[in-house]
């Protein structure tokens, strides 16, 4: 009897936690658009962050995108083929990542190299009382330092999710083309005629330019948050990482569902 | 004796404050009067860097009033406080370095942010900052590059780098060389005289400190227990006082943190073996 009070109390205070913090989440991200003015007046701040959080991304998300376009071409022609229509290999290779891949796995990327690496940044930052010091020369620390950093994901991730499913197309291209023997024009034409902007491409993009919200406010609000020392750091990084996934795979769910139901 | 308000910059009235249960401050008056140097001392853990907090505004007294430039920091609106501390600059005990930015930005730093001066003028500002530091060769080192005596000297530019009217310094000379802690000593009063400022210094460097400043104040157990000039400081007889400039093991400042006596904290855990 007792036992099980005491899960429903555990329990009952866990989700009043979560409710707390989302919350808290919130109105963090009501103050980070109060005070974004400045990462668009001062626009260098901004570049800055895009070119540490989505050029210095480049390289893995491009590595990662040809990969899982190499992989995408193996196993759907080895599916196809059954069917006797290895042509619409482009077609499946291009739907699987503008969709959901290109977006989805991009953002998992992004989320465990610039996501965790700004939370480390602005975590530093407090601990070393850096935050502390701007504040008291009177620069507030989340319109200078926090809102750009935020932007800057904002603005990378769907540039990054573009650049993963072209990788991803070309790495299908790849394996299709050239190694296995599928017919080159049939490749592309049908891939042309299946895609349709509006319906695949675009609501690839929202979605994006959604998960590059969640992430970027989870990273810049963990870094903000964190308890100010080595271990407080790096239980934010931790919980940067975790959170972004599972937000990205929820949102992802919601999205689809909205999205694409035929 | 201190002087009335509208003399002084920097007004504390009876104030309290503490870090949830544990009370730090428990009826601070201090006065600090324009134009002056004041220093604070008192023992390591006493409330001096929490002092200096309450009158940047970065923390709240739970009673008491706060009163920086006729201005009463109890809810001041943000917009009033940013004003306020434009014209504070304050040294970190740490010195708080921006870490991604060379010596040279983290000492423009304010200038870019509050003045629309150009690069060719900041540039020289900053590099004659530097200069009273003596780091004016050291401008492109980034701050992990810098000793700890160093980064303080850097931290100490880029406090007043805006030419502020208090300035607040937390352990200034802490990290220091015996030379540099003349110079340093010097450049703060100069500095305060100067720019017609008034100082706050905290410091645990009493021969030192009582060369240069006006007003000395010492803090025990959340009161200013003893103050006055550095003449009276040091023919006082307070035993506080007489402990504290002499150096004393001895006397009326704890060494230790409150616990329990060390025999039944020891003998205690005998017990539960
Ligand atoms: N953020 C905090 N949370 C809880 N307690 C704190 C916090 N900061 C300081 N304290 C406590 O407040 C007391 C005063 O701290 P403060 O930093 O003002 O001391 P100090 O006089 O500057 O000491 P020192 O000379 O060593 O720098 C200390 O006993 C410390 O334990
Ligand atoms: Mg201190």
């Amino acid at each position: 009897m007792r036992m099980i009070a005491n899960v429903l109390r555990s329990l009952g205070h866990r989700a009043v936690d979560g409710v707390w913090r989302l919350g808290f989440i919130a109105r963090f991200l009501a103050m980070v658009l109060l005070y974004s003015g400045q990462s668009f007046r001062r626009v260098h701040l901004t570049i800055r962050e895009i070119y540490f959080s989505g050029v210095l991304s480049l390289l893995i998300i491009l590595v990662s995108g040809l990969f899982v376009g190499l992989v995408l071409g193996l196993q759907g022609y080895e599916t196809l083929q059954r069917y006797g229509s290895s042509e619409a290999l482009g077609v499946l290779v291009a739907l699987s990542l503008t969709r959901e891949l290109g977006p989805v796995v991009a953002a998992l990327l992004f989320a465990s190299r610039a996501g965790s690496a700004v939370t480390a940044e602005i975590g530093l930052m407090k601990t070393t009382e850096q935050l502390t010091a701007m504040d008291m020369m009177a620069v507030n620390p989340i319109a200078r330092v926090v809102a750009p950093r935020f932007w800057g994901g904002v603005i990378s991730m769907p540039l990054l999710a573009a650049l993963f499913s072209a990788m991803g197309v070309f790495g299908g291209w790849l394996i299709g083309v050239p190694f296995i023997g599928v017919d080159d024009g049939a490749f592309w034409s049908q891939m042309q005629a299946a895609v349709d902007f509006r319906y695949d491409i675009l609501n690839g993009v929202i979605k994006s330019v959604v998960f590059g919200v969640a992430v970027s406010l989870i990273a810049v609000f963990e870094g903000f948050d964190c308890v100010p020392t080595a271990e407080g750091v790096s239980r934010a990084i931790t919980r940067t990482v975790v959170s972004s996934a599972l937000a990205i795979l929820a949102l992802d769910f919601v999205l689809t569902s909205f999205m694409f139901r035929g | 004796m201190p002087p009335s308000t509208s003399d002084s910059l920097v007004s504390l009235r009876n104030v309290r404050f503490a870090y949830g249960e544990r009370e730090i401050l428990r009826g601070i008056d201090l006065e600090i009067p324009r134009g002056k140097v004041v220093a604070i001392m008192g023992g390591s853990g006493c409330g001096k860097t929490t002092l200096l907090r309450l009158i940047g505004g970065q923390i709240q007294a739970s009673s008491g009033e706060v009163r920086v430039a006729d201005k009463v920091l109890k809810n001041l609106p943000k917009s009033d406080l940013y004003a306020l501390r434009r014209r504070m600059g304050m040294l970190f005990q740490f010195g708080a370095l921006f870490t991604d930015m060379s010596v040279f930005d983290n000492v423009a730093f304010p200038m870019r942010e509050h003045t629309n001066l150009d690069e060719t003028l900041i540039r020289d500002l900053v590099l004659m900052k530097l200069d009273a530091v003596g780091l004016r060769g050291a401008y492109k080192l980034m701050p992990a590059e810098l000793s700890g005596g160093m980064a303080r000297r850097v931290a100490l530019a880029r406090s007043v780098a805006l030419d502020p009217m208090l300035i607040m310094y937390d352990e200034p000379f802490a990290g220091l060389d015996p030379i540099s802690l003349g110079i340093i000593g010097q450049l703060i009063r100069r500095l305060n005289d100067a720019l017609g400022a008034s100082s706050i210094m905290v410091t645990h460097d009493v021969s030192e400190s009582l060369e240069i400043v006006d007003h000395v104040c010492f803090v025990s157990e959340g009161r200013i227990v003893a103050q006055g000039t550095p003449a009276q400081i040091r023919e006082s007889r307070d035993p506080f006082v007489h402990q504290f400039v002499h150096a004393e093991a001895d006397g009326p400042v704890p060494f230790h943190y409150p616990a329990a006596p060390i025999a039944e904290d020891l003998l205690g855990a005998e017990e539960r073996r």
